[in-house]
């Protein structure tokens, strides 16, 4: 029982990052129903970026205190992921806008390629560490052979997924560039006709999911410490069958897909074996593609015509 | 007073006067001159030459493919005239992206009437009020509430649930909300009962009457359009070949024959 329970304490952590980067995933989707396919590497790109202001603020500034560490380092690498995420829609996707529907999928797969190689040639192709930022944890519960433990940067971690998805869903359900971000998704040239500027709210969505991603990549670099040019491939694939699983262009859906994927994976690997983790992940892709291709979350198309 | 405080009321006034008289003076507030646009290599209209004045009602009819909807799309620049010029209220529209043609308070309640089907009747007022960043929206729900009521029940259902009818009227409040100086639209009777319709046709006639709001309308269905309207053209193969007073067309024998014989009296 004590196992179980650390073990869904990690599950539903690693769960809360993929459900950072899935919320990425689907909100871009849900605009403009496309998948963008780079976004696991923009989450990549953005802990290379945390990193780098870590070891600047730490290193050569000195500073000491944490949390000041921890929230610049946040607000920059999301300003700094922000702008690639603008400048990949300006150079990639928006062009092809208006083309056939597969050529932004193929322009994405090759802005994937090109951000880990632009990472692996700058960067080095060897993990990057950063010494630990924040060791304590939290004893939930203990007896003479276990210790259950919620550690802070667990906390932290759950926490930020919890108030960035109820902030996400209020900016896109209650505020006005939600509701523009709504119309583009469902009919882009009546949105231009009430006098929305549609290319400004797709290139807004792209910087939106670019923040976030880049609020993934920190946490993930808090919680593993240790980054690598290939990172971006296999969150990013797991956080898109989250998003799948949730019911793609649904922002909770997204969160609970990513929760989901993590549990199963984590105790996956607790109970039989780590090294078909990543089988289990997309078992469930397919399974969830077969028997509810609308996901959780998603929603049945009833309209009248 | 002063004799100069007078003297720039006086000024203010020829001013005003002034103003009042070029508006009078026949400068339309939509003017489409010699228009052609393309979808592809087709040329959908061909050299298009219409007027709306501020205040009236102008109704294009036409038969099926004539090109009165790309009239309505052009206007909004989509897709733009490859040939001739778009003037609304003395501005050279032609070149403008759609959604700041639409900031200039220009609403259309397009073909198909295009509700946001997954958005609230309410949420779909709001994207109508979005040109004037939602500036007296409680006071213009009211007014649509009032003109028509159906909304009013249906206010927090989703527009896709709606019947045609109720979507029409949802698609003509949503113009509305912006407060248009011209309201474009499209097709309205499209697919509606007879008794809709007159219900849609006598808000617009009374939007004009009380509020002078001035309207272009596309229609098929000619009689009731032309009998709504104070003037008319008549468009075929993309090109318009009638004009005139509504009573004048209604009385004309070729478009009797060709757009009311057996029509919808």
């Amino acid at each position: 029982m004590e196992f179980f329970a650390q073990q869904f304490i990690n599950g539903l952590t690693l769960g809360s990052i993929y459900g950072l980067i899935a919320l990425g995933y689907t909100m871009v989707f849900g605009i403009i129903g496309m998948v963008n396919f780079a976004h696991g590497d923009v989450f990549m790109l953005s802990s290379f970026i945390a990193l780098i202001f870590f070891l600047i603020l730490t290193s050569w500034l000195g500073l000491t205190s944490v949390a000041l560490v921890f929230l610049i380092v946040l607000i920059v690498a999301m300003i700094l992921t922000a702008l690639w995420g603008w400048a990949i829609e300006r150079v990639a996707y928006r062009p092809l806008r208006g083309s056939f529907r597969l050529a932004p999928l193929i322009s994405a797969i090759g802005v994937s390629i090109f951000l880990s190689n632009f990472v692996q040639v700058v960067q080095g192709a060897r993990n990057k560490p950063v010494p630990p930022l924040v060791r304590d944890v939290i004893v939930l519960y203990q007896n003479e052979q276990y210790t259950v433990t919620l550690s802070y940067k667990q906390a932290i971690i759950m926490t930020t997924t919890a108030l960035l998805l109820a902030g996400f869903w209020y900016l896109v359900q209650r505020t006005s560039f939600g509701r523009a971000q709504r119309a583009c998704e469902q009919d882009r040239r009546m949105a231009a006709l009430l006098g929305i500027n549609v290319d400004r709210t797709i290139s807004l969505t792209f910087v939106l999911g670019a923040a976030l991603a880049a609020v993934a990549g920190t946490l993930y670099l808090l919680y593993y410490g240790v980054v690598s040019f290939s990172d971006g491939f296999v969150p990013g694939v797991k956080a898109f069958t989250a998003a799948v699983l949730g019911g793609i262009g649904s922002l909770p859906g997204a969160v609970l897909g990513g929760l989901i994927i993590g549990l199963i994976e984590t105790f996956w690997s607790a109970y039989f074996s780590i090294e078909y983790k990543d089988v289990a992940a997309f078992l469930i892709l397919i399974v969830v593609l077969i028997f509810k291709p609308s996901g959780i979350l998603g929603r049945p198309e009833v309209e009248k015509v | 007073m002063s004799v100069a405080g007078i003297n720039v009321l006086v000024d203010e006034t020829r001013a005003r006067m002034a103003q009042a008289d070029t508006q009078a003076g026949k400068a339309p507030l939509l003017s489409v001159r010699g228009v052609s646009a393309y979808y592809g290599s087709i040329r959908a209209l061909k050299g298009v030459d219409v007027d709306v004045h501020e205040g009236e009602i102008v109704a294009l009819i036409g038969a099926n493919g004539a090109g009165k909807s790309t009239l309505m799309m052009t206007i909004f620049g989509q897709p733009q005239a490859r040939e001739g010029t778009i003037t609304f209220a003395g501005q050279d529209i032609t070149k403008l992206p759609t959604h700041e043609i639409a900031r200039l308070n220009l609403a259309q309640s397009p073909e198909g009437r295009r509700i946001f089907s997954r958005m609230t009747v309410r949420e779909n007022l709001q994207m109508g009020a979005a040109v004037n960043g939602g500036r007296h929206f409680a006071e213009d729900l009211e007014r649509m509430c009032t003109l028509f009521p159906r909304l009013a029940e249906r206010i927090d259902q989703r527009g896709g649930t709606m019947s045609g009818g109720e979507q029409q009227m949802l698609a003509i409040a949503r113009a509305l909300m912006s407060r248009p100086r011209l309201l474009m639209l499209d097709e309205p009777s499209l697919g509606l009962a007879p008794l809709v319709v007159k219900q849609i046709f006598s808000a617009v006639r009374d939007l004009n009457a009380r509020e002078g709001l001035t309207v272009f309308i596309v229609e098929q269905n000619a009689y009731h359009a032309l009998k709504l309207a104070h003037r008319g053209y008549v468009m075929v193969n993309g090109a318009v070949t009638m004009s005139g007073t509504g009573q004048a067309l209604l009385d004309d024998p070729q478009v009797k024959a060709a757009y009311l014989e057996g029509g919808s009296h």
